[in-house]
Parts: structure tokens; C-alpha cells; sequence
């Protein structure tokens, strides 16, 4: 990484500095899946360190915007920037190599891989003989998919398969991780774990935009946060403030 | 290292005990013929399975690959190589027979990504049928320039293998069926270690099973299918080796029917499943030696789509079922 003028800044500081410390930025992002304007407008941006959550009702675009960072989706109009760098039409594939992590919706692990070669397939890009630390590292995250390496992926129970997902994500040393609804399906009890594992991870240095249906939860774990409404951003601020906003609590907090 | 039951000694014992008994059955002669075919057929079914795991097209070209391959091999042996008859030297024949075998196989490789990038590769996002008529179309391509570039009637292929023959358990077996069976299950068993053990092969079941999720990890789809079609090429190109130097002669339109039957074959091991279409090769090699032993040669063709049409009607997931990819 290259040296910023200061350190890496601790985590939940991040929020507070300044806007050289952007690491992701949209702005003015229109996406289309053909005719449907699925996107209109979007802009946004993630600082380093940062816990950012993206929440919304089902079909609002928080999935359409995850993909259009990571390169699965090129905008039609607006610039997705990395690093300072503008990857708007940057391949997904090659996205994965400048440091883009993406969890996707519906974990999508290869279920008929092992649960060691889902991970090895996340370290794709990196020296396939230095990942050791790394498996380890995911396996001090997730205890349990280290007594499942030699079984399928599609034999996992859903907590283990968001886990895999997850640390298969982790394993490609991303700078910042898109997690698309990592708590869809879980138990309450898988859904307050991996909430706790998100923060640890991003206690490690890793920036996290989290797409969330939990509005509450992730309001809890995340800095700041966006709320999108049919594919535009609604609202944005710090967490806290979002929590009390009257629209917030009426519509996506259940009050 | 434990040896997993279930995959490992279950099968090999299955497939001795089917060997041993088709073995009795079928006498030396006979048996040494069915492998054989069974090696051609199981090479290019390996060829249809690889890429309908990989991009779910049944590739109506790939006999004609097969095909080509023939006469890529002896277009080597004869301008290339300056070859016309056997070759009694031992270390000079194997030196001869990897030379073909390595560039029929490079060069039919480079043959299958070149029509991959562009006959199939537009039509990615097109409706299904669109690249299936296309592979029609390639199809027909490949014969036209083979029949206008080596005539419409049977070439002879040099015979560069001596036809000595061992005795055998009371039969006598060619030293060429020994070498095509074993250079066919040496190529098998290096696609399953490449597939099973490897990075690329792990992008490519990867791949195979979810595109968009292979593409987050870093793959290349691009460079993936084109890879897929590379080895596919290569198996049928090898194919085409054994084809030319076990029958003598062959002809334009001979990927048809030896397609046919590869296809049938993958279809019975499994569509997308190469250990299922490598198995299949031999059952369909042995069904068609069967027919002719029984005296009706003639009724050989009949017999091998007779099992496609079971297969499609009572299992259409094949013996094995899908391997390689997701989608059924
Ligand atoms: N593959 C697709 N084809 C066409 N429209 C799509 C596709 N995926 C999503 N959409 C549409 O784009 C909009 C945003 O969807 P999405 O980003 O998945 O929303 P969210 O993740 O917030 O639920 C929705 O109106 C949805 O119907
Ligand atoms: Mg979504």
C-alpha cells in the first residue's frame, strides 16, 4: 500500500477524515440491465477504514450498485473511481487483482468444489504457494470451515456457506469488501455472528461496504451509511444520525 | 494416505470385473478392437463434455474436429515427415509417433480457440440456438475445405506402426492397439489431474459451475474457454492419430458418424461428466464390436443411437449425471 501522509487510520476514525482518504467514489452512476434503468444517478463514496452499509427496500439497486463497483456491470453514464483510478470500464476479473473483494448476493460458493478449493479459488489472483497465512487467517475468523476443508461446498448448512462466501472473499486480500446481504436466511444467532465477524475484519484494515435488508443491524456496525430508493441515493449520513431519522425508523427500521 | 473406498477401489473393481468378463466374452481379437474404438470414441466424447460443462453448447463441429485432426496427422506424416510405411526402428517410431501426436494436438488446439473466438464467442449472449446452428455451419465449413483441400474420396494414412502382434492369453494382440489404448488412458488420466488438481482446472469447474461468481474471483472467462476449447481440440486431434493409423484410410465426412457416436457417449457417461464420457467411449466401442461379433454389422449403427435414444428417454442425466458444470 502506498504511504498516506499519515497512518492507516484507526477504524471509526476513518469517518471523520478528510476526503483525500477516499478509496471508492461513484458519482452521477446510471446503470441499465437493457432498457431498465436500474440506476439513476448514484453517488457515493468510501473512505478508507470505513464500515459504509447501503440499505434499501428489494429492487431498490443496492445489488445493480455492488456489481457496477466490481466490474460484473459497467455504468452507461457517471465514473466509478478506485484508488484515484476511474475503473468504470475495468473487467470484473481484472478488478479482483487491484484489490475490489465482492461477497455477492445469494453467496454463490461452488458447490460442487471442496470447501478448501472455494477458498483457493479466492486467493485466483495471488502466488498460489503463498496462502498459507491466508487460509489460516480465515480459519481463525471461521473455526467451522476448518473442520469442513475436504467437503462440498454445496453440502454446507446457509450460516457456512455465508461463511465460506465470506472468507473466500477475504482470501483475495481485498482493500475494500463488497458483502451483499451476508445475514439473508440466517438464524439470529449466525446473524449476530457474523455481524461481529464483519467488524473484525474491518478492525484488520479492511474497508467494508455492506449491502443490508437488516437496516438496524447494519446502522449498528457501519459509520455511515446511504439510503437508496428505486436507484437513487435518498439519504445519506452517519449512522447514528440515520438511526433517529424519522423516514429511516418508519420505513426500513420497522417503527 | 487412506484409500477412499467408494472412489477408489469400487470402481477400478467394477471396471476390471466388466473388462475380465467382455474380455471372455469377446475373445483377444475382439477385445483389443472394441478398446481401441473405445479410445477414439472416449477422446472426442471428452471433447463434447468439456464444452457443454463449460458453456452448455453441444459443439455439432466437434466430430468434424475429430476429423480434421486425421487428416492434420497425416498431412504430417506424409509432406511433413516424409513418411510412406512402417518404421522398424523402435526408438525412431516412438520419436516419429510423439512428433505427430504433439503437433496434430497443438495444432488442432489453436484450430478449436480460433473457431471458439470466432464463431461462438459473439454469439455468447445470444439465444441457445444461435450458436447451435452455428456449429452446423462450422461444421460443414470444416468438411468443404477438407474435401476441396484433400479430395472428396478415402486418403490413405501411412501405416508407420509395424502390424506385429504378441501372443496374448492364447490370442494375439497388435502392437499398435497396446500403444493407442495406452497413449488414450495416459491423455485421461493427465485431463483428470489438470482438472481435478490444478489452479487452471479449478477455474475451470469453477467456471463451469458459475460464471459470474468465477469472474469475482479473479478468472478470466475469456481466456477460460478459450483454454476448454484448446484441450477439447487436442483430445479429438489425438483421436484423429489413432483413427488414421488404426484404419489406413479416412475420409472428409468421417467426423459424422464417429461424432455421432462420441456424442452418444458422452450423452451416456453424463453430459458435462469426464469421467462419464470417457466410460461411455468404451461401452459404446463395445455395444458397436458386439453387433459386429454377433453378425450384424450392418445393425451397428443402429445399436449405438438405439442407447442414445434409451439414454435420453430413461436417464437423461447419463450413468453418472453432471460433473463439471451446475446446471443440469
Ligand atoms: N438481471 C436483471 N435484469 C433486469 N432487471 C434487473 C436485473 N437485476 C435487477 N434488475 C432490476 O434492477 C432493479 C434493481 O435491482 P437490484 O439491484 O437487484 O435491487 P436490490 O439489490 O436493492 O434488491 C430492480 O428493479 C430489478 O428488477
Ligand atoms: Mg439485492
Amino acid at each position: 500500500m502506498t504511504a498516506a501522509p499519515s497512518a492507516v487510520p484507526a477504524p471509526g476514525a476513518a469517518a471523520a477524515a478528510g476526503s483525500d482518504d477516499v478509496l471508492l467514489r461513484l458519482e452521477n452512476v446510471h446503470t441499465y440491465y437493457g432498457h431498465i434503468h436500474a440506476l439513476q444517478g448514484v453517488s457515493l463514496e468510501v473512505r478508507r477504514g470505513e464500515i459504509v452499509t447501503l440499505i434499501g427496500a428489494n429492487g431498490a439497486g443496492k445489488t445493480t450498485t455492488l456489481k457496477t463497483i466490481s466490474g460484473l456491470l459497467h455504468p452507461r453514464e457517471g465514473t466509478v473511481t478506485f484508488e484515484g483510478r476511474d475503473i468504470s470500464r475495468t473487467a470484473a476479473h481484472q478488478l479482483v487483482r487491484a484489490g475490489i473483494g465482492h461477497s455477492p448476493e445469494g453467496r454463490r460458493i461452488f458447490s460442487r468444489l471442496t470447501v478448501l478449493e472455494n477458498l483457493k479459488m479466492g486467493a485466483f489472483t495471488r502466488p498460489q504457494n503463498d496462502i498459507e497465512g491466508d487460509l489460516d487467517h480465515v480459519f481463525e475468523l471461521f473455526p467451522r470451515l476448518k473442520e469442513r476443508t475436504s467437503q462440498r461446498g454445496g453440502s454446507l448448512s446457509g450460516g457456512e456457506q455465508q461463511m465460506l462466501a465470506i472468507g473466500r472473499a477475504m482470501m483475495g486480500r481485498p482493500r475494500v469488501l463488497l458483502l451483499d446481504e451476508p445475514s439473508l436466511g440466517l438464524s439470529p444467532i449466525l446473524v449476530q455472528q457474523i455481524f461481529a465477524i464483519i467488524q473484525e475484519i474491518n478492525s484488520t484494515g479492511t474497508t467494508i461496504l455492506l449491502v443490508e435488508q437488516n437496516a438496524l443491524q447494519a446502522l449498528i456496525v457501519a459509520n455511515r451509511g446511504y439510503v437508496l430508493q428505486t436507484g437513487e441515493v435518498a439519504l445519506s449520513g452517519l449512522s447514528a444520525d440515520l438511526r433517529e431519522n424519522e423516514m429511516v425508523r418508519k420505513a426500513y427500521l420497522g417503527e | 494416505m487412506t484409500v477412499d473406498f467408494r472412489r477408489v477401489i469400487r470402481p477400478v473393481a467394477i471396471g476390471t470385473i466388466a473388462l475380465l468378463t467382455e474380455y471372455a466374452l469377446l475373445g483377444t481379437q475382439q477385445f483389443a478392437n472394441a478398446l481401441t474404438l473405445g479410445a477414439i470414441y472416449a477422446l472426442i466424447a471428452l471433447g463434447y463434455t468439456m464444452v457443454y460443462g463449460i458453456v452448455e453448447l453441444i459443439n455439432f463441429a466437434h466430430g468434424d474436429i475429430f476429423m480434421v485432426g486425421s487428416f492434420l496427422a497425416m498431412w504430417i506424416m506424409t509432406t511433413v515427415l516424409g513418411l510412406s510405411g512402417p518404421v522398424t526402428n523402435l526408438l525412431n517410431l516412438v520419436g516419429l509417433l510423439s512428433i505427430v501426436m504433439f503437433a496434430t494436438m497443438v495444432g488442432m488446439g489453436f484450430i478449436g480457440m480460433f473457431i471458439e473466438r470466432f464463431a461462438y464467442r459473439p454469439l455468447r449472449h445470444a439465444p441457445r440456438l444461435a450458436p447451435l446452428i452455428t456449429a452446423i455451419g462450422v461444421s460443414f465449413i470444416l468438411q468443404n475445405i477438407i474435401s476441396s483441400l484433400f479430395g472428396p474420396s478415402p486418403v490413405n494414412v501411412p501405416q508407420i506402426v509395424p502390424l506385429d502382434k504378441f501372443a496374448f492369453m492364447g490370442g494375439k494382440i497388435g502392437y499398435l492397439n497396446v500403444f493407442m489404448v495406452v497413449l488414450a488412458v495416459v491423455l485421461m488420466i493427465a485431463l483428470q489431474l489438470f482438472v481435478g488438481r490444478t489452479r487452471l482446472g479449478r477455474a475451470m469447474r469453477s467456471t463451469a459451475q458459475d460464471r459470474e461468481a468465477a469472474e469475482l474471483m479473479g478468472v478470466d472467462i475469456n481466456q477460460t474457454i478459450a483454454i476448454t476449447f484448446f484441450i477439447a481440440a487436442a483430445l479429438a486431434g489425438a483421436g484423429g492419430v489413432i483413427q488414421g493409423l488404426y484404419f489406413g484410410s479416412i475420409k472428409f465426412d468421417l467426423g459424422f458418424f464417429v461424432g455421432l457416436k462420441a456424442f452418444t457417449a458422452a450423452v451416456l457417461g453424463g453430459i458435462g461428466n469426464t469421467t462419464g464420457a470417457a466410460i461411455g467411449g468404451f461401452i459404446i466401442a463395445f455395444v458397436e464390436v458386439y453387433a459386429t461379433v454377433l453378425g450384424y454389422t450392418q445393425w451397428s449403427e443402429v445399436a449405438v443411437f438405439t442407447v442414445l435414444i434409451l439414454v435420453l428417454v430413461f436417464r437423461p442425466s447419463g450413468l453418472l449425471g453432471q460433473q463439471l458444470g451446475e446446471r443440469a
